[in-house]
């Protein structure tokens, strides 16, 4: 158990939703969530299809240990291919939602074709039907869940929506749920509008079950005491979110700053987890409310924030006066350093916006400061912008800039393409800071050399999620490396790249591995799922996934020649701190890496390594 | 006295690690829509509140059981559903000012917390100390119980 | 002291036994009018349901549970209060005095005046011997024709259903259960009950039933007429009051009581459905439900012992579960005329909350479909909590009851 062993598949050009038995061969190889998703996703849809057409699919997956009390079980993941990068996606998002789909009985739903008007899918159970949204359409996804709620009459709903920039097609358009947690990155929320799929509400009753209760128990007890216990899931992440690595990441160096012309923000402690903490403005009180916690999560690094009611932003606009989720370390960090923004109401509240209209904030912030560099060398002018001074620091753009994009208005339009776009667009593509179309996250790879290489093979365009090794070269975990050499770091982003696929699709959170290492998680997975699922088989089910997403994305096109990092990364040193004078080393390392993968020196996989890899 | 179970919505980060607990316990298997203890969410001021029976001394839900199927257990005060008594007439899930006694559709019977008999598996589930199991009572519900008094006016005069 | 009290159902039993808890010494006798164990009639739906056996429909479960009390128990009906001598008359002409006297003779059935309701084959659901004559005759394939789509109608339809007779049900009024539910809630119950297969015919009258060769024929208006092996008469109740003709007594449609529960003779009190007490708005009135009957039951005991309590006023709280479609009402579910109306309705999924407002309280509220924290319903009613900011909030998503009732708590 673990799995429901039901698959929902939604045909939105003929309205039909069946349910079919989840392939348990398939699922014995590659678990759930990420793994199991991409498998069906590769094997229904042609690699070469266009992200936004009816021939694109979108799967919902949650993976074996959703909706258990196994610490942080909340994750589902959007898996399709991407409209910001035309690659592999698959996007990882907490909540309510994934765990609620499980109770309902579902392991996945897989949407297929495209509505001819806005829909949405109600799960109550066993009972899937599509039913008209066309009075949600253009909404946000908070006015779209409070709406459902009450059409329902249903507090337990859980819903996973679009805004208005899914709807507008903004490339890096996301899916959010529960207010404010979100599948950010490679525009999955683009790939939902293009289908006119508005929204999933679901409710469920029907539980979950894992094979082996007594041993289970015994087991996530054990586990949780270790996340207690451990400095960053027990008291840093709760007590400051992600947002604990804003002063430690400037320090270093490694903070991309004004679209990463700098490695340093002189201002990162005004917009610092410790800030958020700090009573301002008008009342006295924080910006950050409290810490909340994803289903089942007990760590709870999640950032409940208000922004001051007399603060710009909101001073006329009393929907924004209440709580909601507040900044995260990459979001604090695209609409803030990368933008050169001090002030910290102005980007909650342009997080805020990104939360209401499903935008990505890393792309948007990362996409505006590209935008602002491009003004600042005379490449976008007014003219482009409305009269709006495009200038690094300037919270003003970057609270107008981020409701023209959910808004697709003006130069918002321009923005909603993505930095590499845009930059095309405007006659210099070196200055989008983006891998395979993706913007990078907040870690400057000129000072922590291992993201480099991670930003340049991820599968899904640059993101620091699919090998954190800043785990290693920064806090140490497992082991601390040198964040200045390139000396083992392709074999410790290929253990990183393939962990980071086991736990993606076990329906765990990435988080827990600050504390936990796959040891900790295997015998989790072991006892709620049937069959044996050792560490052998879960490394080379990690490997198998990799691999399945590069042949994905060697099918659609986008091959070694696109594992390249932007030009200034690799050849403008860094301006100061510890990595003064550094540029990223790929070339030291991709390599090896290639070689360690078993792949050509091209970036193909051989077919011995396929073969290893039953694929 | 009894221990009660004391509900700190100041550490409550909404996991439902408690809710799962519960469901566990009672249906075995996890299943938040099934559990005697609830969090409520209140988003816009960024709180969530955990709640369920306060196993009060009024016992609304027990006097207007028309078939006994409510019952006190002696060793822990609480008010338990007696499953082959409840004949699933819901009476006391309208009767319970708390809001607290819920009608199971699937089984026919109504389901309220009767605290585990005496090992409540929400407090033991929950990683914050949100939901404790002590002795005495919680000012809480000391809030709730005066509310009933002021209601029913009978408590004055036990 | 001597505490006599007539009436065996829940607010007799709960008034001998919060007597015997305040006083160990006091001498209870329970009268009571049936050849019965104390039972409940809420239960006997699930009798005729054949979910449980006639001892599932007990009040009190332990034998010894009255002997053990020192509760005396009597069967006999009452026919006479003599207030001058302290006395009532037993129907063999036993005169038992008392001390104080609690009056919880409960309800009777009311039969319209339709000539043949006194043919065999016509019963009543109100006792344990009308559920006994039912079962005899709701039989696989039986043609029964349920006259009155009440609470009690409606909450027996199942257990007719699963009896597998064919039902059709007669309702003089427009709707059903026109007294507990408005013109949607009780349009939605209507159609959920034709789509499983019954015939409900609203704004009929059933003007005669004749005996027709083995069964009945029951003429209607408007037509056609039916025919019946069994006509299940529930079109309503009231007080149980006639024995008290003579007696002096103060009634209205029920016994009048005081706040404390005490009728106009001294030494009396009345509680339960027989009684018209206060409210807890201010009005007056008759509530013959199962939570008013026990709480005005330990109300009039407490002040029987001399123990001087006012109860808080009752208020109209129903539960319905027809055919698995579940339906609640409280208080003043219509509405007032200055007041605010919240509503959300979804048809297609039989889900249906409707909350009345006046000023910044919540007065009234109706659900379909809902059964999850519906008690807080009341607790946000009967205590007459200001809203506030909630009454807003209610006013854009009734739903959300159980989350004003969090916020308000305690203010």
């Amino acid at each position: 158990m673990g799995w429901q062993k039901k698959v929902l598949r939604v045909d939105l050009t003929a309205g039909t939703c069946t349910a079919e038995p989840l392939n348990m061969e398939w699922a014995d190889r590659y678990l759930g969530q990420r793994g199991l998703a991409t498998k069906y996703f590769v094997e229904e849809v042609d690699p070469r299809v266009d992200p936004l057409s009816p021939e694109n699919k979108l799967i919902f997956a949650t993976g074996p240990l959703t909706g258990t009390p196994a610490s942080t079980g909340a994750r589902y993941s959007v898996i399709t291919k991407g409209a910001l990068t035309g690659a592999i996606a698959c996007s990882n998002s907490g909540g309510y939602f994934g765990a609620e789909l499980k109770f309902a009985g579902w392991d996945m739903i897989i949407f297929e074709g495209r509505a001819e008007q806005p829909v949405y899918l109600l799960v109550i159970d066993d009972e899937a039907r599509l039913l008209p949204a066309g009075e949600l359409w253009g909404k946000g996804t908070w006015e779209t869940e409070k709406a459902l709620h009450e059409r329902h009459q249903e507090p337990q709903l859980r819903i996973s929506s679009i805004g208005r920039a899914g709807e507008n097609l903004v490339r890096y358009a996301c899916v959010v749920n529960d207010l404010h947690r979100a599948a950010g990155r490679s525009g999955v929320g683009a790939v939902m509008g293009s289908k006119n799929l508005k929204a999933i509400a679901v409710h469920g009753t029907k539980g979950t079950q894992v094979a082996d209760p007594e041993r289970f128990f015994q087991v996530v007890g054990e586990k949780k005491r270790i996340l207690a216990e451990n400095a960053v899931t027990g008291q840093g992440l709760p007590t400051y979110g992600t947002q604990v690595l804003m002063n430690i990441i400037n320090e270093l160096g490694a903070l991309p700053t004004r679209n990463a012309r700098d490695v340093q923000f002189e201002s990162a402690d005004k917009v610092s987890g410790e800030a958020m903490h700090e009573p301002r403005g008008s009342e006295g009180k924080p910006n950050l409310v409290r810490n909340q916690a994803c289903f089942g999560c007990t760590i709870a690094c999640g950032r409940i924030a208000r922004i001051d009611k007399q603060h710009y932003t909101v001073i006329n606009k009393p929907e924004y006066w209440g709580a909601s989720g507040g900044l995260e370390y990459e979001n604090a960090w695209s609409m803030g350093p990368d933008c050169g923004v001090d002030d910290l109401d102005a980007m909650t509240y342009a997080n805020f916006i990104c939360n209401e209209h499903g935008i990505d904030p890393i792309s948007f912030g990362a996409t505006l400061a590209a935008a602002m560099e491009l003004y600042e060398i005379g490449a976008i002018t007014d003219e482009q912008t409305g009269g709006l001074p495009l200038r690094f620091g300037s919270a003003e753009a970057l609270t107008t800039m981020v409701e023209a994009v959910a808004n697709g208005e003006g130069f918002g339009k321009d923005l909603g393409l993505g930095s590499k776009l845009l930059c095309e667009k405007y006659g210099h593509p070196d200055l989008s800071m983006s891998v395979k179309g993706q913007e990078f996250p907040a870690y400057d790879p000129r000072g922590i050399q291992g993201m480099g290489l991670t930003y340049a093979t991820s599968n899904r365009g640059a993101c620091h999620l699919r090998s954190y090794t800043v785990s290693s070269e920064v806090l140490g975990i497992p082991e601390k490396t040198d964040p200045h050499t390139t000396e083992g770091k392709p074999a410790l982003v290929k253990a990183f790249q393939d962990v980071t696929a086991a736990v993606d699709s076990s329906g765990l959170c990435l988080f827990s591995t600050f504390a936990w290492s796959l040891e900790d998680i295997q015998p989790q997975i072991d006892a709620a799922c049937e069959g044996d699922w050792s560490l052998d088989k879960l490394m080379e089910m990690g490997e198998r996934i990799w691999n399945l997403e590069r042949r994905f994305n060697l099918a659609a096109g986008i091959d070694g020649s696109q594992d390249r990092l932007p030009k200034r990364l690799v050849s403008e040193p860094a301006p100061t701190g510890p990595a003064k004078g550094m540029v990223n080393r790929l070339d030291e390392m991709l390599p090896e890496y290639y070689s360690l993968r078993g792949w050509t020196p091209e970036g193909v996989p051989t077919p011995e390594t396929l073969e290893r890899l039953e694929l | 006295m009894y221990r009660s179970l004391t509900l700190d919505p100041e550490k409550c980060t909404g996991c439902l690690q408690c809710e799962m607990a519960c469901s566990w316990e009672y249906e075995g298997h996890f299943n938040p829509a099934h559990s005697r203890i609830k969090i409520f969410a209140f988003h816009q001021e960024g709180r969530f509140v955990p709640y369920t029976c306060t196993q009060c001394a009024d016992a609304w839900c027990k006097n207007a059981c028309p078939v006994e199927a409510i019952q006190i257990n002696a060793e822990t005060g609480a008010k338990e559903v007696v499953e082959n008594l409840c004949v699933g007439c819901k009476v006391c899930t309208i009767a319970c000012p708390f809001g607290t006694v819920n009608y199971d559709h699937a089984r026919g019977k109504v389901m309220k917390c009767d605290l585990c008999g005496g090992d409540p598996a929400c407090a033991r589930a929950c990683p914050t100390g949100a939901i404790t199991f002590v002795d005495g009572d919680w000012p809480g519900y000391e809030k709730m119980r005066q509310w009933a008094e002021r209601t029913d006016n009978l408590a004055s005069a036990q | 002291m001597k505490h006599v009290i007539v009436g065996a159902g829940p607010a007799g039993v709960l008034a001998a036994e919060t007597i015997r808890s305040l006083d160990k010494h006091a001498d209870i006798v329970l009268v009571g009018g049936e050849p019965e164990p104390a039972y409940s009639r809420m239960a006997i739906p699930y009798l005729l349901a054949g979910q449980i056996a006639e001892e599932g429909t007990w009040l009190r479960h332990a034998p010894d549970h009255f002997d053990r009390l020192g509760i005396a128990r009597r069967a006999a009906r009452v026919t006479a209060l003599r207030p001058t001598d302290r006395s009532v008359t037993l129907d063999g002409g036993t005169e038992i005095s008392y001390d104080r006297l609690l009056i919880a003779s409960g309800s009777v059935p009311v039969d319209p005046p339709v000539p043949g309701l006194d043919l065999p084959g016509v019963h009543h659901c109100w006792t344990l011997a009308d559920a006994r004559g039912i079962m005899e005759l709701a039989r696989p394939g039986a043609r029964v024709v349920l006259m009155g789509a009440g609470f009690i109608g409606c909450i027996i339809m199942e257990a007719l259903v699963a009896r597998k007779v064919r039902l059709t049900v007669v309702e003089a009024e427009d709707r059903m259960v026109p007294r507990m539910m408005d013109q949607t809630a009780g349009g939605l119950i209507k159609r959920w009950c034709v789509e499983q297969g019954i015939e409900v015919r609203t704004s009929t009258r059933i003007s005669s039933v004749q005996k027709s060769g083995e069964g009945l024929h029951l003429e209607c208006e408007p037509g056609p007429s039916l025919q019946a092996d069994l006509v299940v008469v529930a079109t309503g109740v009231r007080p149980a009051t006639d024995f008290l003709a003579d007696s002096g007594i103060g009634l209205g449609k029920g016994i009048l009581v005081d706040a404390h529960q005490r009728s106009t003779i001294e030494g009396v009190f009345a509680a339960g459905d027989v009684c018209e007490g206060v409210d807890w708005d201010g009005g007056h009135g008759i509530h013959a439900i199962q939570p008013v009957a026990v709480e005005t039951g330990r109300v009039a005991a407490h002040n029987m012992v001399g123990r001087e309590v006012a109860y808080g006023g009752a208020m109209d709280m129903n539960v319905l579960d027809t055919l698995g479609l579940i339906a609640s009402s409280y208080g003043r579910w219509q509405g007032v005329p200055d007041g605010d109306t919240a509503a959300l309705l979804d048809e297609s999924a039989y889900r249906y909350v409707k909350l009345q407002f006046q000023g910044d309280r919540l007065i009234g509220a109706i659900t379909l479909g809902l059964t999850d924290h519906i008690g807080a319903l009341r607790g946000l009613i009967e205590s007459r909590r200001s809203l506030g900011e909630w009454k807003s909030r209610l006013l854009a998503d009734p739903a959300r009851f159980m989350e004003a009732w969090l916020a308000t708590l305690g203010k």
